[in-house]
């Protein structure tokens, strides 16, 4: 008797997950980076992005491989260390009817990449930056990055002495219009956490703590999985209900902000913390530097922004993709050169 | 030139005895920088233009906003020669700073026209001098404090004009045109200039030899600088996104670029077809094109020097990942810092290999400004058609300086936008790798983000890579795309802008020259003719692989003169590279680079030196 095999499962655009995969990992088994990767399939399965409307953009370093595995479909520019920020814009200046992912670690955005990182944030450019955060440098065997947290020890003993960058409290500051932190093992919160990011307009920065099994999984590590999972302080409980998915009704709506993003669809927080207010700027970096006084590290959505015009509203540029635009949009008449020279003469 | 008898200095009488010298000497104007002096100068040099004299300003700026000296060259000449020369005949000394320097500077029988209370005739009895109340004059007719600056320089040319015997009618329309739509400005700047003229015909008696006369050479001529005729260039080609950072000399390249861009490329709804950032940095802004020329878009940037430097990284990933994009150089002095606001060719080898690796980059090089406007287009579609990024290296002095000019032709040939591969091409070919060689012409086929087929993407990358745009450490894979790129470079020799041969009289003296130096090499050619009756050929390079063309050159004569603005005659080293050994010997260096134009005589003294004439 033949066993039939079950239709696979597809997306609201009829695609099934496959289509949204990449290929294999070179990462370490156990690596944080591909759980961030699975979350990212999955969003992007879930939210129906056609894969070969999405850029994958990436600097230098273990978290900037990472797009080559997920969503092969996808054109993506693996470029130098520091500056994916610069290349990004320049493709999103060139085609913003896209969806743009940038994969960053925490040497390449905090150390070499933060004058980019800064200018990037400060333009609201239309992409979702993802921090994928272990707090050590991978890739040349661990050294620490400017995300490690004051104290935190190394595998061979040495211990960091200065202070950490807090990345999100940086882009909050700077003007980047959706803020959030994650933990690469938290399943629900990332997922969700990315949708939202998915369906809103202007720059997303994700801080994802990535423990690095190799280097930084230890006794004394501040991003390991052990201290993350005693230490992670939820400021809300995130639920994401796509434009096309039914409102379900099982959502405790109790203490629930929510926020409409930009395609209709609703973000919805659950407080965990009283008085939170995630569009509230002042009180979203208190509540991160509060939370360095009392060595706790926050995760959650900390501030969502859906009023402030992109970098593309401000350009004031047309619909269609500056880069495939015909020449007779993009070359002026012969008159126009005509003009030109009577002027100078 | 005139005989001049010094005994009779300033009491001399009508200049009717002495021989006229008619459209051929230069005026210095020595100012205060931030004194407004540029509109001035430029009225007074268009007025000469206006005049159907060929003329040349160079404006020769301090790297300060104001209170620094700074001098404005302006040149006629009925012969056409546009280089700076060595020395100016009249000075117009308004600067108390600079002026005893200055009016040592004159030759003898050379015109000192100056403020009154500077007594330059004490200094120099050997000069016409003509002495003016500038501050009274200006008090006189301008009541506002705020404006006297302004008006000041006004009067000058005013006063200039009536001596040289300038039409005051032609100054007029100049200053019409370029105040069309402010009255108010126009009666203000018109009032000084009339003022200093009524001021010269009433006080001043005429007694130099000097005279601007009509003639008939530029008719349907323009009048532009390098930097405008580029952004012109990158307009016309269509370019859609700038990212840039200012620096000095480049920065009016984006000005003029951005400026026609929202004067011609706004849709009727009012949407911008283009992008203009204002990068953090350089390295920003070489990422920005990179980025948007891997998504489709005509990207450029322009720079100077220190911005340059700061590309280098980027630069090899365009090279290596083959990415489309215009980088225009305005050269300035170096090393480091340098001098910002003087002129010199010594970015051409660090351009050429900018970054590490075996990276090399294709270089366009501009000679006039219809080059710049017509250099900067091709820069596009070369970039477009190797994928890779192409420079166009400028200087100071073609890129700010005004410049007489044809009109610049519309272009003839439609947009080259390359090798991309649409949906429906996928469609058809099932597929495609990156890198692969498939057409012989050793450039792969791309496809643009955003290009709804699934087998469309391909995952660009600075690392190591094979020819289907995988990850690779193999080295015959390597290796097989390092050498395609080799291959690629070598066949854009015939692709890019081929050389001008602009003297070729079968001698057996060649010289070879690009850029801004060219003004000042045909100038020195009819010296050389002239003072020692030698012909010598000439051809201009205008790219980088260099054209067969300039093998032949130098293979044709025996000694070959390399003419440029550096100390360490980089074009010639580029030069000895590419040339076969029995040929290297041949090459001769004439150099110039204290960071001023390079001017005739410099060239016909170090010529006549290496020949033992």
């Amino acid at each position: 008797m033949a066993t039939s095999t079950p239709a696979p499962k597809l997306n609201y655009i009829g695609l099934p997950i496959l289509d949204y995969r990449g290929g294999k990992s070179t990462l370490c088994a156990g690596c944080g980076h591909n759980a961030i990767s699975e979350r990212i399939i999955d969003a992007l399965f879930e939210m129906g992005v056609e894969p070969e409307r999405v850029m994958k953009m990436s600097g230098i370093g273990c978290s900037s491989k990472s797009p080559a595995y997920f969503l092969s479909r996808a054109h993506a520019f693996n470029g130098v260390h520091g500056r994916m920020p610069a290349i990004a814009t320049g493709a999103v200046l060139a085609n913003h009817t896209m969806t743009t992912i940038g994969v960053s670690g925490d040497g390449d955005t905090a150390s070499i990449g933060m004058g980019q990182f800064v200018h990037l944030m400060r333009r609201n450019l239309p992409m979702i930056y993802i921090i994928e955060d272990n707090g050590v440098y991978g890739l040349t065997k661990g050294q620490f990055s400017a995300t490690a947290d004051l104290g935190a020890k190394l595998k061979t003993g040495v211990v960091n002495d200065l202070p950490a960058i807090d990345i999100c409290a940086l882009a909050i500051q700077l003007g980047a219009t959706f803020v959030g932190r994650s933990f690469s093992g938290d399943k629900k919160q990332l997922l969700s956490m990315l949708k939202a990011a998915i369906a809103h307009k202007g720059t997303v920065m994700l801080d994802v703590i990535s423990p690095c099994v190799t280097f930084n999984d230890h006794e004394g590590s501040t991003k390991s999985y052990k201290f993350m999972q005693e230490n992670d302080e939820p400021i809300n409980e995130i639920g994401f209900v796509a434009s096309f998915d039914e409102i379900e009704v099982d959502y405790d709506s109790g203490e629930v902000y929510e926020v409409e993003m930009h395609d209709g669809s609703n973000l919805r927080l659950r407080k965990l913390l009283e008085d939170y207010d995630p569009t509230d700027k002042a009180n979203a970096v208190r509540t991160l530097m509060e939370a360095h006084e009392n060595d706790e590290i926050l995760t959650g959505v900390f501030y969502i922004n859906t009023e402030m015009p992109t970098f593309i509203d401000l350009l004031n540029v047309v619909d269609e993709p500056l880069g495939t635009l015909p020449e007779s949009l993009t070359r002026p008449p012969q008159s126009a050169l005509d003009a030109l020279m009577i002027a100078l003469r | 030139m005139a005989t001049f008898d010094p005994s009779l200095g300033n009491q001399q009488g009508a200049s009717g005895a002495r021989a006229r010298i008619t459209n051929d000497f230069s005026i210095n104007v020595a100012t205060v920088n931030g004194s407004g002096s540029q509109s001035a100068n430029s009225v007074l040099m268009k007025s000469i233009f206006g005049m159907g004299v060929p003329v040349s300003g160079k404006n020769l700026f301090p790297s300060n906003i104001a209170g620094q000296p700074t001098w404005f060259l302006i040149r006629a000449s009925k012969d056409g020669y546009v280089a700076r020369k060595r020395i100016s005949e009249i000075l117009v000394a308004l600067n108390p700073e600079s002026a005893e320097d200055d009016v040592q500077a004159l030759p003898a029988g050379g015109v000192a026209i100056y403020e009154e209370s500077l007594k330059l005739d004490q200094a120099r009895a050997d000069v016409f001098c003509y002495p003016v109340p500038f501050d009274k004059i200006t008090a006189s007719i301008c009541p506002e404090v705020k404006l006297r600056k302004l008006v000041k320089n006004m009067i000058y040319v005013g006063v200039v004009a009536q001596l040289l015997a300038i039409d005051l009618g032609v100054v007029e329309s100049n200053l019409r045109r370029q105040f069309a739509k402010k009255q108010k400005v126009f009666d203000m700047n018109f009032g000084g200039a009339k003022a200093g003229w009524e001021y010269a015909q009433a006080n001043l008696t005429k007694r130099d030899p000097f005279f601007i006369e009509k003639m008939n050479k530029n008719e349907g001529k323009i009048i532009i600088d390098g930097n405008a005729a580029c952004g012109m260039g990158a307009v016309f080609a269509g370019v859609t996104v700038v990212a840039w950072y200012p620096i000095t000399p480049s920065t009016t390249v984006i000005e003029a670029t951005s400026d026609l861009l929202k004067k011609l490329r706004v849709t009727p709804e009012g949407k911008a077809t283009f992008a203009v950032v204002q990068a953090e940095d350089e390295l920003a802004a070489i990422g920005m094109v990179l980025g948007a020329g891997w998504a489709g878009a005509r990207a450029m940037t322009s720079t100077s020097g220190p911005g340059m430097s700061l590309m280098a990284e980027f630069c090899g990933l365009g090279y290596y990942a083959e990415i489309p994009g215009v980088i225009i150089i305005v050269q300035r002095t170096g090393p480091s810092t340098g001098l910002p606001t003087r002129t010199q060719q010594a970015d051409l080898l660090s351009a050429a290999f900018l970054s590490h690796g075996d990276t090399k980059h294709p270089i366009l090089l501009p000679g006039t400004v219809k080059e710049c406007f017509e250099l900067t287009q091709a820069a596009f579609d070369l970039a477009e058609r190797m994928q890779t990024p192409v420079f166009v290296l400028t200087d100071l002095d073609l890129g700010m300086n005004n410049w007489i000019s044809e009109p610049f032709d519309y272009p003839a040939k439609p947009l080259d936008r390359g090798k991309v591969l649409t949906a429906e091409d996928l469609e058809r070919l099932g597929g495609f790798a990156r890198y692969r060689n498939v057409d012989g012409d050793a450039i792969g086929w791309r496809t643009l983000p955003g290009t709804r087929h699934p087998k469309a993407s391909y995952f660009t990358r600075g690392s190591g890579h094979n020819d289907a745009a995988q990850y690779t450490e193999n080295p015959e894979e390597y290796q097989a795309v390092m050498d395609r790129l080799a291959l690629k470079f070598e066949k854009a020799r015939k692709l890019l802008p081929a050389p001008v041969m602009v003297r070729n009289g079968k001698s057996k003296i060649g010289f070879l020259a690009y850029g801004s130096t060219d003004c000042a090499l045909l100038e020195s050619l009819d010296q050389i003719k002239q003072r020692y009756g030698k012909d010598a050929d000439y051809l201009r390079i205008r790219a980088w692989p260099f054209a067969q063309a300039i093998h032949d050159f130098v293979a044709s004569h025996e000694r070959i003169y390399v003419v440029e603005q550096n100390r360490d005659a980089q074009l010639a080293s580029l030069l000895k590279l590419d040339l076969p050994a029995a040929q290297v010997t041949k090459l001769r260096s004439i150099l110039h680079y204290g960071g001023l134009p390079v001017d005739a005589e410099t060239i016909t003294e170090q010529f006549a030196l290496q020949e033992g004439l």
